[in-house]
């Protein structure tokens, strides 16, 4: 058997093992790592100082190791390599010989000759115990520079944040990440750097570290100072090469063990990979050229195969950093070579994009996003496959082509375009896992490519893959519930309809499988709901929370509490009911954006008590907490209004109290306004009816909330009647078609035909199904029934709303604090 | 009837938590003994009880009894009303995500009370 050492176990020596391991390598394997553990990501260093939880970064255990037959040798650290006698000696005098040797001792971190450097208080960002002792150190001081304001310099001022330090950055060029972004580009990353609370110092180059034993401050050239407690240097990397000195190997000029293209020292029977090789002159301080490179060993080990080699690596990527997306890719600046550069640059969004065009207009060079980069993947692909621009470059970066570029598909991709770089996957590998092993879904993609098991950068890539090449095999692509139920929400619909199922377990019995869980029961509840408008509280434990207490859950485990004020109109009398039981409860009150008004604060076992005071004055439930008809919203209408062409108030009450306890995929949300002015804001609202001078126009799928959409006109200057009649199809269709938890506008923007054909179904009635639509809507109209009515007259349900069910004690861990008058929950 | 778990050797005391009726179907129950929280949770469809602490880990919230009860692939699991985070109700293990994991304890029903099996938090 061939022995194998491998020195150093950091991501690509595990890397190395993972893929020897993999190809059935006829090898004893031996790893020699000078840290206490196993190998972990450093890619996510900071991630460390959010949790301290070392074995989330760890990439595989000890017992990984041994599983695979692997001897993992830790804290201990190779001194000599005997290439005579071919064995490696450690500094506790063990040996151990090799047939091969590959070196993967990866770099550490460069230190400049500044003064003072050995101070107290200064230290390197490389390694989990360099972050220990950082973190140690961060928690008696107050603020902390780091110097470099490159990559890993920008990742470092991250975990200074982390340690909620005062932060500065101190960088010697001119602009953050000098490497990778232009001048415009790092401007806008400084500026949103500072909105976090960064300080960069650029142009800074440093004299010395002040201070006696400690360090109290850094001094620059320019004569300025600043007062810092600590340091955290991050000036680049140095490859670790010691090892290569006395055993004759061939060291670069900039450090690292020089290598052929087969990965090979000048000594045929050593390699050495990662940040500590040397090819063409190059350090690749990433994790995808590194992997690349122990694809190449493992292929000579294991197969004998020396055609696969190392041919440079394409330095593109893509990160975050501190929340905000950065990419670079191909010659990002194009600085000697003729181009022409398109850009976009918005301050107020903090989005900056460049794309370097080849001067022909034909071809992409290279890149620079910053604030947006949802684009990076397509636009790597379009660079590094050449290919060939669309006519108006700009539609790449232009607003709304995010996504994996909706300019161009996925489908323009050639089969060999390199989809995952971390792992080497091509879109020829994605498909055929699919189309020959008969791969449905990403989880499956993942095990059998391992596509999107790196950086997970490629993931939404991948997904457009799956579903295009699924769609030109003619499958339909299945929106399935959950593992519980191999059908859609609208065949569930169907089955439930058709067949008279009234329950959960009637369903899970006649379609479904094991017991159902936290996706499937709330959507399986919806529909009956939505189906036969019963009691929810018959079925409470398949609601959610909110649902099954008929209140919404806040911070602390208490309840907030909104009745029904249709329209938004309210009396006096019923206004000051409100006050009472505010008061009598201690309840925080706050207007909604919805024209009423929110009580928080209600234990579980309150919650009756409140509802029965409120109902005993005459209110209702206002559904807040349900996926259900929430408020339609009004202005003051013609009554009052000298602009007002009809009567709003009264007809934003007439509709709410129509659909008021309709259930359906999503909340709904309605609004009317009384003239063109629109202050009932109706059009961000699913539905929305505004005064004309002839009638109505009735506009669908709006929303506010993450992305905003105005609704659209389904209908104009109709009567009242064709309103409701309208609307009662128009939500109905919603909810027999909608995917779970999807509201109008998506549902809306993704129906074929879009706005057109649901103007055919609903006006037209080309399906002629109108009738249908209406009756099953009068079914719901006619089963409401106020929930919180039949929950307080229901002694069985209303003995639910308890914190224990062994004691009428409220939860002793409940925590509230005063401010402004009222009672807030301690935060969590 | 036992509701057994890994925790079985260590119950310190069976504590009357109530009748099998103050559980609902697919559904859990808080009870407060020495000042501690204990959700205990009546999985009907799989015929079987079990309880955990009641605290969520995440938030730490007191809230997991309130939670839905399901199952991914064999193991019934309870998710947490507030994000979602979902827990073997076998080994207390946070199964879609790296929350600790939460203390489980053995169930018996006797004549229609159910009793958990009380251990100290060690």
């Amino acid at each position: 058997m061939t022995k194998i050492v491998i020195v150093g176990n950091g991501m690509v020596s595990y890397k190395l093992c993972e893929k020897l391991v993999e190809k059935k390598a006829a090898a004893s394997i031996t790893v020699i790592g000078e840290e206490p553990r196993p190998a972990y990501d450093r890619v996510h260093l900071s991630a460390y100082f959010e949790d301290a939880n070392a074995d989330k970064l760890s990439m595989a255990s000890r017992d990984w190791y041994s599983e695979n037959g692997i001897q993992l040798v830790t804290s201990e650290k190779v001194s000599q390599i005997d290439r005579d006698n071919k064995h490696v000696t450690t500094h506790n005098n063990s040996t151990y010989s090799y047939d091969y040797l590959v070196l993967a001792t990866g770099s550490s971190a460069f230190v400049p000759p500044i003064k003072g450097v050995d101070k107290k208080g200064v230290f390197v960002y490389r390694t989990i115990e360099d972050l220990e002792m950082m973190m140690a150190y961060g928690k008696k001081a107050s603020s902390a520079a780091v110097l470099g304001g490159g990559l890993l310099g920008l990742e470092a001022a991250k975990a200074a944040l982390d340690m909620n330090l005062k932060t500065s950055v101190v960088e010697f060029a001119p602009r953050l990440m000098p490497r990778q972004l232009d001048e415009v580009g790092g401007e806008l990353l400084k500026s949103k750097m500072e909105d976090l609370g960064v300080e960069i110092l650029l142009g800074k180059a440093t004299s010395q570290i002040a201070g006696d034993e400690t360090m109290t401050g850094m001094d620059f050239t320019d004569g300025t100072k600043l007062d810092v407690e600590m340091l955290i240097i991050s000036a680049g990397i140095r490859p670790r090469d010691e090892l290569g000195k006395e055993a004759g190997l061939t060291l670069a000029e900039r450090g690292g063990f020089v290598v052929n293209s087969l990965m090979q020292t000048n000594d045929p029977t050593i390699f050495a990979v990662g940040e500590c090789a040397s090819h063409e002159n190059m350090i690749y301080g990433l994790v995808a050229p590194g992997y690349d490179m122990a694809e190449v060993v493992a292929e000579q080990i294991a197969k004998d195969n020396k055609e696969y080699k190392f041919e440079g690596f394409d330095m593109s990527t893509k990160l975050k950093l501190i929340g905000v997306d950065v990419a670079s890719f191909g010659d990002p600046f194009c600085e000697n070579v003729p181009h022409s550069p398109i850009s976009i640059a918005d301050q107020q969004a903090g989005v900056y994009k460049r794309l370097n065009i080849s001067e022909d207009g034909k071809k992409l060079l290279g890149g620079i996003l910053i604030g947006d980069a949802d684009d990076y993947n397509m636009l790597h692909q379009m660079y590094i496959n050449d290919m060939a621009l669309p006519p108006h470059p700009v539609d790449l970066i232009a607003k709304g082509s995010g996504d994996g570029g909706a300019a161009i598909g996925v489908d323009a991709l050639p089969d060999t375009a390199q989809v995952c770089s971390c792992e080497n996957v091509s879109k020829g590998d994605i498909c055929c896992s699919i189309q020959e092993d008969g791969i449905t879904d990403i989880n499956g993609i993942k095990k059998a490519t391992k596509a999107g098991t790196g950086c997970g950068g490629c993931l939404p890539m991948v997904n457009n893959i799956l579903e295009d090449t699924l769609k030109k095999m003619g499958a339909t692509i299945r929106k399935e519930i959950c593992e519980h139920f191999t059908y859609t929400r609208q065949e569930l619909f169907d089955l439930i309809k058709v067949n008279e199922i009234k329950t959960f377990d009637e369903l899970l019995a006649k379609y479904g499988k094991g017991a159902g869980c936290e996706t499937c029961k709330p959507a399986v509840a919806s529909l009956l709901a939505s189906i036969w408008n019963d009691l929810i509280l018959k079925e409470a434990t398949i609601q959610d929370t909110n649902d099954r207490f008929l209140a919404n859950i806040q911070k602390g485990g208490s309840y907030s509490v909104v009745p029904r004020i249709p329209g938004g109109e309210i009396t006096p009398d019923k206004l000051i009911v409100i006050g009472e039981v505010a008061k009598e409860f201690d309840l925080y009150t706050k207007i909604t954006g919805g024209q009423r008004i929110d009580l928080f604060g209600a234990t579980l076992n309150d919650l009756p008590l409140i509802w029965e005071r409120l109902i005993n004055a005459g209110f209702e439930s206002g559904h807040a907490y349900g996926k259900s008809l929430r408020t339609v919203k009004s202005c003051v209408g013609s009554t009052w209004c000298r602009f007002g062409l009809h009567d709003s108030v009264g007809f934003a009450i007439e509709i709410e109290n129509r659909y008021k306890g309709l259930r359906s995929p999503h909340k709904l949300k309605g609004g009317v306004s009384g003239c063109i002015r629109e202050c009932a804001e109706a059009r961000g609202k699913d539905f929305g009816v505004i005064a004309t001078e002839k009638g109505w126009n009735l506009y669908v799928g709006g929303n506010g909330g993450a992305n905003p959409k105005h609704a659209v006109l389904l209908a104009g200057d109709i009567s009242k009647e064709e309103v409701i009649s309208y609307l009662d199809r128009y939500l109905m269709f919603y909810i027999k078609t909608a995917e779970p938890l999807q509201r109008t506008a998506p549902w809306q923007e993704k129906i074929e035909g879009g706005i057109d054909y649901l103007k055919q179904v609903i006006i037209e009635d080309s399906l002629g199904i109108g009738q249908q639509l209406e009756d099953d809507m009068e079914v719901l109209i006619a089963n409401y029934s106020c929930e919180w009515k039949e929950a307080i007259n229901n002694p069985k349900i209303k003995k639910r709303f308890a914190h224990f069910s062994n004691t009428d004690q409220d939860d002793p861990n409940q925590k509230f604090k005063r401010e402004r008058g009222q009672r807030f929950p301690v935060a969590w | 009837m036992i509701f057994e778990n890994k925790t079985i050797e260590e119950v310190e005391v069976w504590v009357n938590a109530g009748t099998v009726n103050d559980f609902p179907k697919d559904g859990g129950s808080n009870i407060l003994y020495e000042g501690e929280q204990i959700a205990i949770f009546n999985f009907s469809t799989l015929n079987k009880w079990f309880a955990t602490q009641n605290l969520c880990p995440h938030k730490k919230q007191m809230i997991l009894s309130r939670g839905m009860l399901g199952t991914e692939g064999e193991t019934p699991k309870v998710a947490c009303p507030y994000h979602k985070k979902t827990f073997s109700l076998e080994t207390g293990e946070n199964l879609n995500g790296c929350e600790d994991t939460i203390k489980t304890y053995p169930v018996k029903i006797e004549n229609d009370t159910v009793f958990v099996g009380y251990y100290e938090i060690k």
